[in-house]
């Protein structure tokens, strides 16, 4: 149950996309989610789309693993795709009772189902393969130039960090907790809204003592080892640009230009 | 009435590249009544194995039956099987919620949907079974001492009066004395309610002395199903398996070694003893 949530999780496996430098995924997820805004043509969508599935045969990641963790979300995806359905104004295709679905909330609502399919996907190749470590020393290097405007770079990754190296330990935890209480005969799933509501007392409140205790486990652990945060810290792995890498860039450049170059001819 | 293992096999995270087979065609038979120890290395299986009987696992392949009936049939009743089978989980930090002892206990059985009164009284009957004293009923489960929470803990699944009861391993984390108290006490329950017992462990020390049957399990098969002194008699392949016989039963090989007439079955400490009386004729 628990497990189909594949969202900001890590996939362990060789390929290219997992041995990039994580400053190039995140430059490439960031570039990708812009490209979905720029486009605005079911080409564009397409170009999206096959620069997708390239890089899901690139990772190695079965595909059957991404779009589980799509089903988390897929209650999300349908109230925007249905509101854009029947509240943009238009020309009607279809009106019964107070509802009308027009030509342009249809266009509309596919678009945006394709759109936030595209981002979630997008961002998963990410999360998937790449190390919550490698994520985080990655954006704290993307973010070094915030640093003069007195931002706490480290102080933020650090603790992006340590959230997502916390969530499998807690899901893990919250499976354990909720098998440890079906044992006992609770039942997760079923009732009303307010009984499922309560249902989950017997869930969290063992879940957070236990994140309350882990977290101060963590603290203690840290001031023993004189963590001082990131004044000076060097460190043990720093990142370093591979031929790759350049290669990369070099394919996210031509992406880009070809969503919009190609978006603008079949426009025009 | 038992529980039955037809060729179960279980992978972790089945279809991915971290797919890990945990179980690899487990037959099994757990008659009624018995008090049986389940033993094995870290990572054999053991925790997966319990977790079938009362249907938190669905096996990947193969059937689990419980009197006879496949448990993950789709109109098998779940809820009444853990009513039946009850597992209390390595750590009762797991499963402690309430304000205090006496109402963690009550989730159990007032899951079942008794009248309060009876809940109250299976409760309170579990806790008394579970030797917890009056003074903790009513302190928050977070207070006690780590031998103590695991009794509640047991307590929480006694009260829902299970058939079967399985402990994965109840005795973890506590110190020699407190070892002992919670391995008396499941002996005792085991004596007095004549429930069958299913006692997971990776000591053998710890099981030797209370168990009829030994189940060890190795990387995810059944490596021995025996009793324990037929068990006991494999002591390089238990110790291949990163397990070890109890001390006694070492001490009684060296003794026949040097030249005494002892039977190297003893298991126990208690028999180990007459043994050696016997072998030195003051019996
Ligand atoms: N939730 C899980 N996801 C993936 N793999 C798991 C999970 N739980 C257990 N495993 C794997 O399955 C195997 C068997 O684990 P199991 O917990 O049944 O062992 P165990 O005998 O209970 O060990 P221990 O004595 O440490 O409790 C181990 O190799 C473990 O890594
Ligand atoms: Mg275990």
């Amino acid at each position: 149950m628990l497990r189909d949530i594949t969202l900001g999780q890590y996939y362990r496996t060789e390929s290219v996309i997992h041995s990039l430098d994580p400053r190039v995924k995140i430059v490439a997820t960031f570039s990708f989610i812009i490209s979905l805004f720029l486009v605005k043509n079911f080409i564009g969508y397409i170009i999206a789309g096959l620069f997708l599935v390239f890089c899901i045969r690139l990772s190695k990641v079965p595909p059957k693993f991404i779009f589980r963790g799509m089903k988390t979300i897929f209650f999300i995806l349908i109230i925007t795709m249905l509101f854009n359905l029947f509240l943009t104004p238009g020309i009607p295709l279809v009106t019964f009772w107070k509802f009308q679905i027009t030509k342009e909330g249809l266009k509309l609502a596919i678009m945006m189902g394709i759109r936030l399919v595209f981002l979630i996907t997008g961002s998963s190749i990410m999360t998937l393969t790449t190390t919550p470590n490698n994520l985080t020393d990655g954006l704290e290097d993307l973010l070094k130039p915030l640093k003069k405007l007195r931002v706490p770079v480290h102080e933020i990754s650090m603790m992006m960090s340590i959230a997502l190296r916390f969530i499998p330990i807690l899901m893990e935890e919250t499976d354990k907790i909720m098998k440890a209480q079906m044992a006992r005969g609770a039942d997760f799933e079923s009732g009303s809204l307010m009984t499922r509501a309560k249902s989950l007392i017997p869930l969290l409140v063992p879940l957070f003592v236990s994140a309350f205790r882990r977290a101060n486990d963590l603290a203690m652990a840290m001031e023993a080892r004189c963590y001082r945060g990131g004044e000076g810290r060097t460190k043990m792995k720093p990142l370093v640009y591979k031929r790759r890498d350049a290669i990369a860039y070099l394919v996210i450049v031509l992406y880009l230009a070809a969503i919009v170059v190609l978006g603008r001819i079949f426009f025009t | 009435m038992s529980i039955i293992f037809d060729h179960v096999n279980y992978i972790y995270d089945e279809d991915t590249a971290m797919a890990h087979a945990a179980l690899i065609d487990v037959n099994l038979k757990i008659p009624d009544g018995k008090f049986i120890g389940l033993i094995g290395h870290t990572g054999s299986g053991k925790s997966t194995l319990i977790q079938h009987m009362n249907g938190l696992i669905k096996p990947s392949g193969g059937t689990v039956y419980f009197n006879n009936e496949d448990i993950n049939a789709p109109t098998y009743n779940k809820k009444n099987l853990r009513a039946r089978v009850g597992l209390v989980f390595q750590y009762p930090e797991h499963q402690l919620f309430e304000t205090d002892c006496f109402k963690d206990v009550c989730f159990g059985p007032k899951n079942l949907g008794l009248p309060q009164k009876d809940v109250e009284l299976r409760a309170y009957e579990a806790l008394k079974q579970v030797g917890l004293e009056d003074d903790f009923f009513y302190q928050s489960p977070f207070d006690l001492s780590g031998g103590q929470k695991r009794r509640v803990a047991i307590a929480g699944v006694l009260a829902m009066k299970p058939e079967v009861m399985i402990l994965d391993e109840p005795t973890a984390g506590l110190d020699p004395k407190g070892r002992e108290d919670i391995l008396n006490l499941i002996s005792d329950l085991h004596k007095k309610t004549g429930i069958t017992i299913i006692l997971v462990s990776h000591s053998m020390e710890d099981v030797a002395d209370y168990v009829e049957r030994i189940i060890v399990m190795n990387k995810g098969r059944v490596a021995f199903d025996a009793e324990p002194k037929e068990v006991f008699r494999h002591v390089t392949e238990l110790e291949e398996m990163g397990l070890a016989a109890p001390q006694v039963t070492y001490c009684m090989k060296e003794l026949w070694e040097a030249g005494f007439d002892v039977d190297t079955d003893a298991t126990t400490l208690e028999e180990a003893k007459n043994e050696i009386l016997k072998a030195l004729g003051r019996c």
